[in-house]
């Protein structure tokens, strides 16, 4: 069990400056999920906190030690890697008593812990087998059983869920989960999947070309993402961005553009009062689009066009033209409506996120 | 599965095959046959009336009986094996090393150097031998197995660490992280699970070094001199060619004997040495 504090933490290969001034403190216990799309820096990161890569410049500090230039083994960590890195000679039991044997533990130690791991996994009839003749979801089993045999301070994953089915794969995520809440080791976990990342985090970081956009509870960068980025890599299907003009009509602001005319929610008037008469882009998540009835206030019903219909079953998709844009709501599965009729939508107001078009930070 | 027309599997496989094996096989056959014929079958005129060129009535082991008495084959074929086998040996373990390096470890300069390696395997050794000889003199190493042993790697050692180098590209780097990760050293890590992995690969480098030393010539003839120093194909073709008279019966006998080891070798190990080749690890 250990905290894991990152300080000013860089990578530079030749020409690329891969990891940014990355400064994170992951909390004893913590799960935390780095996210973001490919060549973000994320599993760059993940790997200097493992010692696979050097350090560039900055600090990496595991419980009380600074690790800069600690070898891999010696800094007390457990990693699983997308492609599992089972040893192929080996059987299934030695590839998990392998990092055992190589700390000189007692036999009779290393064989309560593997067993004891490969009961928390139900591996047990597999100990004798080779990784061949394993299927995708045993092996992953097997790479995550080599972790925790050893009891380390910090578990390393680096998008260990990415090769398996979708079906394996949310399995897989749930018992990861569980096996957290039971182990209650601090776990970094690198995934470019946003949902695994929502719902296995305790805290979310989100990165971009090297450097941290956000770092957060899952809802908070959900409800409250700092910048246009976050918002539109957090949820899916991906935040709807508009870009309005600020006009002041009487007193009370209003977002317009081609086809588009909407108030200002009252919670963000006075944030968007500097933006007057400027350019700002308007975000809206497809879940706070809905068909407009009479209860709600005209003010943010606007009319749209529908271009394609996608019923999910639990929902349905509507993507929906609006003067030149084109945007998504996630509508009731009841909702009827055909392609190409015209329709009326509100957004509900206090939801609505407004961002800078320049710094694409969050007004 | 689509059934094909018996008349294609013909023309395509079992035809081929066939030219291709009988191609293959008949030199050994001719090497076979004229070591177990006796002299007075292997001199006679071409145009006798009893000639069989193809097979024999009289088969005799009195050529192999010669060649181990009159000649010292028993020392070539010691001397051969000897030098094979201590050439790959060096040639094995500086290509393991050097082909891990160029595999796995970022340094300056890392894929110039993998490329002037292979570019000296390519230097043909009849332009080498000249420079070489003059080294063998000056270290005094001329006529003694050193002379072959320490030359033989010249050539086998670009050649093992290219053929290994590309055989610890396939193997995931993610294995070594792994038992780094794990609690090893890099130098754990390559002995106790890159190298075994890598088991095929070693052993088709190993192969085929020894089957390059066995059967090289050039620096054989030119290094060696004294008669029970010499090679199995130097001592061969030099001491059973007297002049322009050649012991046919003799020399296939000793080519069969000598190309006994190698073949065995092969069969032994033929899987390993298909894997090696095509680099097939699966994790």
């Amino acid at each position: 069990m250990a905290q894991v504090m990152m300080k000013d933490l860089n990578k530079k290969y030749d020409e690329v400056h891969a990891v940014k001034d990355v400064n994170l403190h992951i909390r004893d216990k913590e799960f935390v999920v780095l996210v973001g799309p490919s060549g973000c820096g994320k599993s760059t990161t993940l790997r200097m906190v493992a010692g696979l890569e050097e350090i560039t410049a900055g600090e990496i500090t595991i419980g009380d030690r600074v690790v800069n230039d600690l070898p891999p083994k010696d800094r007390d960590i457990a990693m699983v890697f997308q492609n599992y890195a089972l040893y192929p000679h080996m059987t299934v039991y030695d590839n998990m008593a392998f990092g055992l044997k190589m700390r000189k533990f007692p036999k009779a130690e290393i064989q309560k812990r593997v067993q004891e791991a490969a009961e928390i996994l139900g591996i047990q009839e597999l100990l004798k087998r080779k990784p061949r003749q394993l299927s995708g979801g045993q092996r992953q089993r097997v790479a995550v059983g080599r972790a925790i045999v050893r009891h380390p301070q910090v578990f390393l994953f680096d998008e260990p869920l990415s090769n398996l089915d979708a079906k394996l794969r949310v399995q897989m995520r749930v018992e990861l989960k569980r096996l957290h809440d039971r182990l209650e080791t601090t776990a970094i976990y690198v995934t470019h999947d946003q949902v695994e990342a929502m719902t296995l985090g305790d805290r979310v970081v989100v990165m971009k070309d090297g450097w941290i956009q956000q770092v957060g509870e899952p809802l908070e960068l959900y409800g409250r993402p700092a910048n246009k980025f976050v918002a539109g890599f957090i949820g899916s299907p991906a935040m709807n961005f508009v870009d309005v003009k600020v006009t002041d009509v009487n007193g009370a602001l209003w977002a317009e553009t081609q086809g588009l005319r909407v108030r200002v929610p009252p919670a963000h008037a006075s944030r968007l009062m500097p933006y007057k008469s400027q350019q700002v882009t308007l975000g809206v998540r497809p879940e706070d689009l809905h068909p407009a009835t009479g209860g709600d206030p005209s003010e943010y019903v606007f009319d749209a066009v529908v271009d394609v219909v996608e019923p999910l079953g639990s929902e349905v998709l509507l993507d929906v033209r609006v003067g030149q844009n084109t945007i998504v709501a996630r509508v009731e599965p009841t909702t009827r409506v055909k392609v190409h009729e015209n329709t009326r939508l509100a957004l509900t107001p206090d939801r609505a996120q407004f961002f800078d078009l320049k710094t694409e930070l969050a007004i | 599965m689509l059934i094909e027309p018996k008349w294609k599997r013909w023309v395509y496989f079992y035809i081929p095959l066939t030219v291709f094996v009988v191609g293959t096989l008949f030199p050994f056959y001719w090497m076979l046959i004229t070591a177990i014929r006796p002299d007075a079958e292997l001199y006679r005129s071409w145009r006798a009336a009893s000639n069989t060129p193809f097979w024999t009535l009289q088969p005799t082991l009195e050529h192999f009986q010669d060649l181990m008495a009159k000649t010292t084959f028993p020392q070539w074929l010691w001397n051969t094996f000897f030098i094979a086998v201590a050439s790959t040996a060096i040639s094995l373990f500086c290509g393991l090393l050097a082909g891990y390096a160029l595999a796995r470890l970022r340094f300056p300069m890392a894929g110039t150097v993998g490329t002037s390696i292979f570019v000296t395997y390519l230097v043909p050794p009849t332009l080498l031998f000249i420079p070489l000889a003059n080294i063998i003199r000056t270290f005094r190493l001329g006529d003694t197995p050193w002379a072959l042993i320490l030359t033989y790697p010249t050539f086998l050692i670009p050649f093992c660490t290219w053929l290994l180098m590309g055989y610890f590209k396939t193997i995931p780097k993610e294995l070594e992280e792994c038992a780094r990760i794990d609690g090893a050293t890099r130098f754990g890590a390559m002995l106790r699970i890159i190298f075994p992995i890598a088991v095929p690969g070693i052993l088709s480098a190993g192969i085929f070094a020894f089957t390059l030393s066995w059967n090289e010539f050039i620096y054989a003839l030119i290094f060696l001199s004294s008669p029970e120093r010499k090679t199995v194909p130097v001592g061969v073709v030099s001491e059973l060619i007297r002049g322009d008279i050649y012991f046919w019966g003799q020399l296939m006998a000793g080519a069969l004997l000598g190309s006994i080891p190698v073949a065995l070798v092969y069969s032994f190990f033929v899987e390993y040495y298909v894997a090696g080749l095509t680099g097939s690890v699966k994790g």
